[in-house]
């Protein structure tokens, strides 16, 4: 009960940081790289729109070093859209982290598709009052990037690929750690955050609650209505398409099928129905073909 | 005496928390995606969320309409903060297409405080609701610009910037705060309006059977509830 006069107040604590998320819950995040992107991302329904200067399908193809966007696009694509605006920073870059948030930006992503910039360290993220979300393969990656601050998880998956694999593959590894703790003793759960090399209170708060103690979307690699929908069943409580979308044949149909298909991932007479004449899907990449230094998910630690 | 049965609106948004509120009070809370489960609920709420997106996926699946009418024939609702503007009359700062429920004779401000950065909690004395002040949690939250004569103002915002700024409303069955109670384990806003709920059942006992009706009939028989409306 929230009875108690001792909660904090004003701007930047968890509560608010946490709760952006919860707003988010059950919506599609688009990447987009122009104000025009991010108006037909808005028009077609989308929660929030990630600004960034190329989507990870043309990162890959360019390659070089990849970076936070140039703050005036930032600024554009703010002034476009009523909706949230996330932007990227790299991971251990807490200046690009600073300067998105001396830009307004809603949620900062320490994201493994930007070319790291610390090889040790992520980002002290408890230290913004802008929020963070950041990628996880696993439920110990998860919780560490929890107890540096992050607000909200989301799967690495690979993206820029338009191939689902990775996405499910951590989906699945951090819903099977949630579950495993749960069936854990006591003494058996400071074994296990040993092993999952985070924080034992963490630990054993999700071994109580029986999930993370923050919202989990999925991310890389989705390209369809049906992939979308996958991962909700999955367990993810929203997605992010990067890639996907603005890569396809017709974007703006294909952005408000994906929207459709998260609200109603339960049914699939609606997703039949919206999957119908979307026209191409972004061509995909079979990640096992990758050399490891082009793997995003391996990013990060 | 059974409880109500509150139904959420479940197009997107922090729809579990409201779920759990409203069952914390002793109602019965269901997700609502569709006309027909609309139809079977005594009460609505309406949750966080972004008001652009279930504004619009509430056109695109034959949503909208059935929620203007079932509000405009009575039906008791609470909004908070992105239920707020898809209940309010007017909203300022919206996309201009962006399209609402209405039914509250206000003018809303979305995303007032500023963006999420501002995003703030605070206490908030509230009328009709005892005890000390509510912990309101506000992100990206709207505030009232305008209520009508209709309107009961139930809290503003006190002290900092956005001193007196109008953030809880009530007008006959419909209730809206620019918060949200959900996210603090206080349930004493949805005991208030599910208290609101079981006076209206017990004035009309009769008015969710004559929705369900009504739906049935304009569904047609032997139509599929759940696919009525949709489009691409």
């Amino acid at each position: 009960m929230s009875l108690n006069h001792s909660e904090p107040t004003g701007t930047g604590t968890d509560r608010v940081k946490r709760g952006m998320a919860e707003q988010l819950k059950g919506g599609v995040i688009m990447d987009v790289v122009t104000p025009e992107q991010a108006k037909i991302a808005e028009d077609a329904g989308a929660v929030a729109v990630m600004a960034l200067e190329r989507v990870p399908a043309d990162i890959r193809v360019e390659g070089g070093i990849a970076r936070m966007s140039d703050p005036d696009m930032i600024e554009g694509i703010i002034g476009a859209v009523s909706i949230p605006v996330m932007a990227k920073a790299r991971i251990g870059h807490f200046v690009e982290a600073q300067v998105l948030q001396a830009l307004g930006v809603d949620y900062v992503d320490e994201s493994e598709v930007l070319t790291p910039a610390d090889e040790a360290h992520h980002i002290v993220k408890s230290a913004f009052t802008v929020p963070f979300v950041c990628g996880a393969t696993d439920l110990g990656e998860a919780l560490r990037r929890i107890s540096e601050g992050a607000a909200m998880i989301r799967s690495k998956g690979e993206a820029g690929t338009g191939n689902v694999v990775e996405a499910t593959r951590h989906m699945r590894a951090i819903r099977a750690g949630i579950k495993r703790l749960g069936t854990l003793d006591e003494t058996e759960l400071f074994v296990a955050a040993k092993e999952l090399r985070a924080p034992y209170d963490l630990v054993a708060e999700v071994a109580r609650t029986g999930a993370l103690p923050v919202v989990l979307f999925t991310a890389g690699g989705i390209a369809t209505p049906a992939d979308a929908a996958m991962m909700m069943q999955l367990g993810a409580q929203g997605v992010f398409v990067g890639s996907g979308i603005f890569k396809s044949g017709d974007p703006a149909q294909r952005a408000a099928a994906i929207v459709q298909a998260t609200t109603f991932f339960d049914d699939p007479s609606v997703i039949a129905k919206v999957s119908r004449g979307l026209g191409e899907a972004m061509v995909g990449i079979n990640v096992s073909t990758l050399p490891e230094s082009e793997q995003y998910a391996k990013r990060g630690w | 005496m059974t409880p109500p049965t509150i139904g959420v609106l479940a197009l997107q948004g922090d729809v579990r928390e409201h779920l759990a509120a409203l069952r914390a009070t002793g109602a019965e809370a269901r997700p609502v995606r569709r006309p027909g489960e609309l139809a079977e609920v005594d009460g609505l709420v309406l949750p966080g969320g972004e008001s652009t997106t279930m504004a619009k996926l509430a056109a695109r699946f034959g949503m909208l309409q059935p929620l203007r009418d079932a509000v405009r024939a009575g039906l008791p609702a609470y909004g908070s903060c992105a239920g707020m503007i898809l209940l309010a009359d007017t909203v300022l700062d919206a996309p201009a297409d962006q399209e609402t429920i209405g039914g509250l004779d206000v003018t809303v401000r979305r995303n007032a405080f500023g963006r999420q950065v501002d995003s703030f909690e605070t206490e908030v004395q509230l009328a009709g609701v005892p005890g000390p002040p509510l912990h309101a949690v506000f992100i990206r939250a709207p505030w009232v610009e305008e209520a009508g004569p209709a309107v009961e103002v139930l809290g503003r915002v006190e002290g900092g910037p956005a001193d007196g700024k109008i953030v809880a409303v009530r007008q006959g069955r419909l209730v809206a705060t620019s918060f949200h109670p959900e996210l603090t384990g206080d349930t004493r806003v949805h005991a208030l309006f599910v208290e609101l709920v079981r006076e209206v059942v017990e004035l009309v006992p009769g008015a969710r059977a004559m929705r369900a009706r009504d739906h049935a009939s304009s569904a047609g028989a032997g139509a599929d509830a759940g696919s009525e409306g949709r489009t691409s």
